[in-house]
């Protein structure tokens, strides 16, 4: 499978899970676990463009699919260093406080831009339903997509002001 | 990769938000969760745990385990007995208190489902969680004891050693008697309020890695635990391996809430293990075991009764509490409840006050420490109480509360629960959130609906909550029988290019302390915000420290390390005057310059000075080469942040479902450091408020098993299930060095009554006076057919 744009081939168990392979073989370690029935939304990646909890995947399924990662996500964007405009925002809106829901967080709202360029927060908030924040109460993760989404529409990193 | 970063260049000190140093890291994955390392040769534990609430433990067969592949080792409790035999509790809140061993693997007994009976160590994770399954543990089943009145029954012990459920009876009457104010009154209510248990649930389980070096016995252990320092100390307490040989580190750490504030017995387990077979150890929890083991809060029931004069004078207080330990005292479990009882008065005068605590033993999770520890209770019920007195008198629950709050005038204010608040506008803050939030409007709003039979009946919730941070004075600990005190350390130490480490014994775990303590830094010395660097969380680069709980990483880690930049300050200004051939008193320090009065071409930044320091070629006499200060800081008092929330809640009184529809947050912290950090922290307290009250409950069923076991029977909320809130604050300074009262607790605090006496005002009109939490819409439901058939209370 291709992750972040690196070609990997491994022999892998048919239980293992797409996570602990990134995690365990490949060393993937920005994708992270909260739970056991798929409810956290912290393993989230991309899986052809598709946004999917890691831990409800196994790594065969991913056998000649393209993973993207949160750590490779910024060299979609401009391939300049910049950071992703979600990447972006969520640290100028305070999306983030422990960060450990973040790379799931993040994956998740790539999906739902894609889906739909100018979310409502309300649309936000749905479109995140599957990804559990302990820290913030998803106030500034709304705040963080909703400018991360006029920054993309522009396609461009500059700062920009957070809609009210 | 970098992190774009357009701030303005003046954004950095005090009162100004820049944006997180943090965050480049955790936004780009390049993370050191506990669960990211893992050393070569590193060995996998799985526990084999409980799988009924109280039993005796018979025999343990563990040989299909041992000879199963990969498998280096198993035990059993006896294996650690005489290593570990009690895992710590550091809070005795009265002398006899009952306190039984708590051995970090069950021996002889299991006392609630989920207690660990045995360990197996393996090659990699998944063949110790496959041989763990093999363990077969024979058990002699005895009765549950989930319901804490019938606990005290004592018909079934725990502890058969100790002969009773009853940790412990704590009493605390304070002012006037308490039997004559009550017999005076004109009017008391009385109400029982039921405190379900929560699971604290930060998205990053539990996680220990420990590494023996076994030439030299050292011992390095990384957890994602909030206390490397409490746990450093706990653990060379309860092994009785040296504390110089253990060091801790707390690396990036997904969340705590009070849950990682614990000394774990997988954390001993791990530590014993690895010392016994010289090759890293590692465990990493299941989110099914960091709800049924990591510990538990609240699980209160509530008995509180207020007495009142027929215009709403408040005369007296009597708080009577059974308090679920769960199986075990952990490491501040009995404390909690007793944090509590200096709340209960709030900011309401009164005369006469009666705290009793009954601690009780369950066959259940222990608790211990949850976001507001015992204060989140006591807001609850005396917000909640305060709403049903002003219903008695038919007064504004607002008017009743304005009539009995300590005025601004009045400050510093003795409390009949014996503490000082030090500062307070009631009046500011709750002018502010009143404005906001149209209480005028909503309460027209909801006459009209109320009129009209409306479906959706809107409720109106107030909380004018106040809290004690800042943990803690150490005398008032020691008063208090604590087992530590409550100072901080804080070192900081110019590097000889100008650039400044800040080192804290305060340890973060997602609150930001690395942008909010360079911020002080920034401003202490004059010193860029970025040319500074704040070390934490390990034992070894921060020696001293007491760890980050009971919102006190600024109030009191945040003034220790004003203190040790003040000396840095002091130390640099001698410097500057020999340098600059002036007198000490003639030389002014602004903007991170020392220039001589009068003269002010005759300057050296403290930047400049730190490299003729580190050079030593010229300096004063009575001086050591070095600008470092360190300093230590114990409060004398607590903090009190106080504020007012109002919450309206709409409640469909044909499905029951409550819905949120305004949320009015005006908190007063003192003075601010960085606002879009403390927002954050409202924000994240208020959903977690909004949780304890809406969506979340601990369940067990009658045989004391887990019914909520993960997260699709525990509903945390999501995005949707949450509204927008609008905060604001007020300014009322502390009477500390910085001005600051701390913001971690207080949304957890302030939220929980606001919804629930919004969604009780909803329904009075229904005869309704109490729904239990969390407010289904299926409690609320039957509130409503229970109340118009005259029944509820
Ligand atoms: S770890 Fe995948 S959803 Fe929680
Ligand atoms: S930032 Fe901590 S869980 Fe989201």
């Amino acid at each position: 499978m291709t992750v972040d744009g690196t070609d990997y081939t491994d022999d892998v168990e048919p239980r293992t899970l797409l996570v602990h392979h990134l995690r365990e073989a490949l060393g993937l370690t920005g994708t992270n676990v909260g739970c056991d029935t798929s409810n956290c939304g912290a393993c989230t990646v991309h899986v052809d463009g598709q946004s999917v909890k890691s831990c409800t995947m196994l790594a065969i399924q991913a056998d000649g699919r393209e993973v993207l990662t949160i750590q490779g996500l910024a060299d979609t964007w401009d391939g300049e260093g910049s950071l992703h405009p979600l990447q972006q925002a969520f640290h100028e809106a305070h999306a983030l406080q422990c960060g450990y829901c973040t790379p799931g967080m993040i994956m998740a709202s790539l999906d739902l831009l894609a889906e739909n360029p100018d979310p409502s927060d309300d649309e936000v908030r749905h479109g995140l339903e599957g990804n559990l924040c302990r820290c913030t109460g998803y106030q500034n993760i709304v705040k963080a997509v909703r400018a991360a989404a006029v920054q993309i529409r522009q396609g461009s990193t500059k700062s920009q002001e957070v809609p009210a | 990769m970098t992190v774009i970063d357009d701030r303005p260049a003046d954004v950095g000190g005090v009162g100004t938000a820049p944006w997180r140093k943090e965050d480049a890291h955790l936004v780009t994955g390049q993370t050191t969760w506990t669960d990211n390392l893992a050393p070569v040769g590193t060995l996998h534990m799985a526990f084999v745990r409980a799988t009924m609430a109280h039993a005796r433990i018979g025999s343990i067969d563990t040989s299909e385990a041992a000879g199963m592949p990969n498998v280096v080792g198993v035990f059993t409790g006896a294996d650690f007995a005489e290593e570990c035999p009690t895992l710590p509790c550091a809070w005795p809140v009265t002398p006899d208190m009952v306190h039984p061993a708590h051995p970090p693997i069950a021996v002889g007994k299991v006392r609630f489902a989920g207690d660990p009976v045995a360990v197996v160590v393996a090659r990699d994770r998944a063949s110790a969680v496959d041989a763990a399954e093999t363990v077969l543990v024979d058990y002699e089943p005895l009765p549950a004891v989930v319901d804490m009145e019938q606990s005290l029954t004592d018909e079934v012990v725990l502890h058969e050693d100790e002969g009773t459920n009853k940790a412990f009876f704590f009493s605390m009457p304070t002012g006037a008697d308490i039997d004559e104010t009550f017999a005076g009154a004109d009017v008391v209510v009385k109400r029982r309020f039921i405190q379900q248990r929560l699971l604290p649930t930060p998205i990053e389980p539990r996680a220990v890695l420990c590494i023996p070096q076994a030439a030299s016995g050292d011992f390095t252990i990384y957890s994602a635990t909030q206390i490397p320092h409490i746990l450093r100390t706990m653990l060379a307490v309860v092994t009785g391996m040296p504390e110089h040989k253990i060091r801790v580190i707390a690396p990036d750490v997904g969340g705590g809430f009070g849950a990682k504030l614990q000394v774990t017995g997988e954390e001993v387990i791990a530590l014993l293990v690895a010392k016994r077979l010289g090759r890293p150890v590692k465990w990493t929890e299941t989110r099914s075991e960091t709800n049924l083991t990591m510990h538990h809060g609240r699980g209160q029931i509530q008995d509180i009764e207020i007495a009142a004069t027929k215009d709403g004078k408040l005369l007296g207080l009597k708080v009577d509490l059974l308090a679920d330990m769960g199986a075990y005292l952990m490491l501040v479990t009995p404390g909690v409840p007793i944090l509590g009882a200096f709340m209960y008065p709030a900011i309401y005068k009164m005369d006469a006050y009666r705290f009793n605590c009954t601690g009780v033993f369950t066959t259940k999770t222990p608790t211990d420490a949850y976001r507001g520890a015992g204060r989140p209770e006591a807001t609850f019920a005396i917000e909640r109480i305060m709403d049903e007195l002003a219903d008695e008198l038919d007064m504004d629950p607002m008017e009743l509360r304005k009539l009995n709050w300590i005025t601004h005038e009045e400050f510093p204010y003795e409390m009949v629960a014996g503490l000082t608040y030090d500062s307070g506008n009631y009046e500011a803050a709750t002018a502010r959130a009143m404005e906001l939030f149209d209480y005028e409007g909503l309460r027209a709003e909801q006459a009209q609906r109320r009129a009209d039979g409306d479906r959706i009946q809107l409720g109106i919730g107030i909380s004018t909550f106040t809290e004690m941070c800042g943990l803690a004075p150490s005398r008032v600990l020691g008063q208090l029988d604590y087992g530590a005190g409550g100072w901080e350390a804080a070192t900081v130490r110019m590097l000889p290019s100008g650039k400044v480490q800040v080192v804290t014994g305060s340890s973060p775990h997602g609150q930001g302390h690395e942008t909010t303590l360079s911020q002080i830094t920034s401003s202490a010395l004059g010193v860029p915000f970025d040319d500074i660097e704040v070390l934490h969380g390990d034992t070894q680069v921060s020696p001293m420290g007491l760890d980050t709980y009971g919102s006190r990483s600024l109030v009191v880690g945040g003034i220790a390390l004003q203190k040790a930049a003040g000396k840095v300050v002091d130390k640099a200004r001698k410097l500057a005057a020999h340098l600059l051939e002036a007198s000490e008193d003639d030389i002014e320090f602004a903007d991170g310059t020392f220039s001589v009065k009068g003269s002010p071409d005759a300057s050296k930044s403290i930047q400049e000075l730190a490299l003729a320091i580190f050079a030593a070629h010229d300096y004063p006499e009575d001086m050591e080469p070095d600008l470092t200060g360190h300093a230590i800081f114990d409060p004398e008092n607590f903090s009190y942040p106080h504020g007012t929330h109002l919450c309206a809640v709409e409640i469909d009184t044909e499905t029951g479902h409550t819905s949120i529809r305004t949320y009015v947050a005006v908190d007063d912290v003192g003075k601010v450091i960085n606002p879009q950090i403390v927002e954050g922290q409202v924000h994240g307290g208020i959903a977690q408020g909004i949780a304890q009250a809406l969506y979340e409950g601990v369940v067990y069923d009658d045989d004391g098993n887990l019914v909520t076991g993960t997260l699709v029977d525990y509903l945390v909320p999501a995005a949707p299930d949450l509204p927008s809130f609008t905060t604001d604050r007020t300014e009322t300074p502390a009477a500390n060095e910085l001005g600051v009262k701390g913001v971690g607790e207080a949304g957890t605090i302030a939220s929980t009554p606001a919804v629930v006496n919004a969604v009780v005002d909803a329904l009075r009109p229904y005869g309704v006076h109490d729904v239990e939490m969390p407010c289904t819409p299926e409690r609320v439901w039957r509130a409503i057919q229970s109340g118009q058939k005259g029944g509820a209370q």
